[in-house]
């Protein structure tokens, strides 16, 4: 269950750009392709946040989806598994988008 | 119900905008927040929204960035060896030391939730060992890896096998710093395991299928698991080994020898 260390390094590189700060919210964007599971983020998001300045904070989560481009065929398509292969049958594939794992923003008191 | 949007209050909103994102937020209740606005006072008071735009393992991955040019800069080869729990990580490393004992100088971090025993086996082959316990975490991170760097302060030109928690799932997203990253996946796990933990083998440089000698005793198929590799990871190199019989080891020595690095002095 690594979400809970990503969890607590949100709340860490939060703390560490606004210290001192009460933040009510925060806006996560977590891709398809991550390998971080937005529900799981969000069953332990109040226990990394206990006793820190974003203890309470809303949670909001973006979940771009999956986007690839097969170098053999040159098709653009959204994979709908982890396993990014073309329907010409190619796995030579460019990951364009879904693999993003970034704190967005936050909202200060 | 929210004046701003309509939504009802105390529940989740979740959505899909046009270009596939999938979207999610509290509800916007009166008297609360809604996105930058605020109700409490009939008109908006915009909350001050700080924009970070930071990756959530940027501090891992700086920490990483860190750990490879301090390899780099000794001539030293690391190698993030991950797998299941039992698929013979130490096996395959104390087989390793055994037979590249003279040629080599293999030091190794070992990363358990619990106990040195893995430890006590590589030091048992002659390795220099550090054991890194991990406690309730489930993976290694760049800073474990730089204070069992420090720890084990490797000779110049040696080679460092981070030996890491036996999980299919969490470490494949903790860049350590290391060279390449080598997935055992051993034939008693079952040929489908590429497919179903398919982040940890599409970040592999390397897959050893390891224990082929249980082959006969077993339904495992390795042209399906091989096939099923080139589809999720088709930059890797597939070899099956055995540790115990031997086969397949010359090939995992030649894909060492290849990164093995000169010793460059300082």
């Amino acid at each position: 269950m690594h979400e809970l260390a990503i969890a607590e390094s949100v709340v860490d590189t939060v703390t560490q750009r606004l210290p001192g700060a009460r933040i009510t919210a925060v806006h996560l964007e977590i891709g398809a392709l991550s390998g971080v599971v937005a529900d799981s983020i969000r069953f332990c998001f109040d226990l990394a946040t206990e006793g820190t300045g974003l203890e309470g904070a809303t949670l909001e989560i973006t979940e771009p989806p999956a986007r690839c481009k097969c170098r053999s065929c040159g098709a653009g398509f959204q994979p709908d598994s982890p396993i990014v292969l073309c329907s010409c049958g190619s796995a030579d594939v460019a990951v364009l988008g879904g693999e993003e794992l970034k704190i967005l923003s936050v909202q200060v008191a | 119900m929210c004046a701003t949007c309509g939504c009802a209050g105390g529940e989740r909103i979740r959505h899909q905008h046009d270009d596939g994102t999938w979207h999610e937020h509290g509800a916007h209740q009166p008297g609360g927040e809604h996105e930058q606005h605020r109700h409490d006072t009939g008109q908006h008071v915009h909350g001050q929204t700080v924009t970070l735009e930071e990756k959530v393992l940027a501090r891992n991955d700086m920490l990483a960035r860190q750990n490879r040019d301090w390899l780099r800069a000794r001539g030293i080869l690391a190698l993030n060896l991950m797998s299941s729990p039992g698929a013979g990580k130490t096996t395959l490393l104390e087989r390793t030391a055994r037979d590249l004992a003279g040629e080599l100088v293999l030091g190794v971090i070992e990363g358990d939730q619990e106990t040195a025993l893995d430890a006590d086996r590589m030091r048992a082959a002659g390795c220099r060992v550090v054991q890194v316990n991990t406690g309730t975490g489930c993976h290694l991170d760049a800073m474990m890896v730089r204070e069992a760097l420090t720890a084990l302060d490797p000779p110049d030109g040696s080679v460092i096998v981070i030996e890491n928690v036996g999980n299919l799932v969490c470490p494949a997203l903790f860049d350590l710093g290391e060279a390449h990253r080598v997935v055992l996946a051993s034939v008693t796990e079952g040929a489908d395991k590429p497919v179903k933990y398919p982040h940890m083998f599409r970040s592999a440089d390397l897959v050893l299928v390891s224990k082929t000698d249980l082959l006969p005793y077993l339904d495992f198929d390795l042209a399906r698991c091989t096939a099923d590799l080139g589809k999720i990871s088709p930059g890797a190199t597939v070899l099956p080994v055995s540790a115990r019989a031997g086969d397949g080891l010359g090939e995992w020595y030649g894909w060492l020898r290849q990164w093995v690095p000169a010793a460059t002095p300082r």
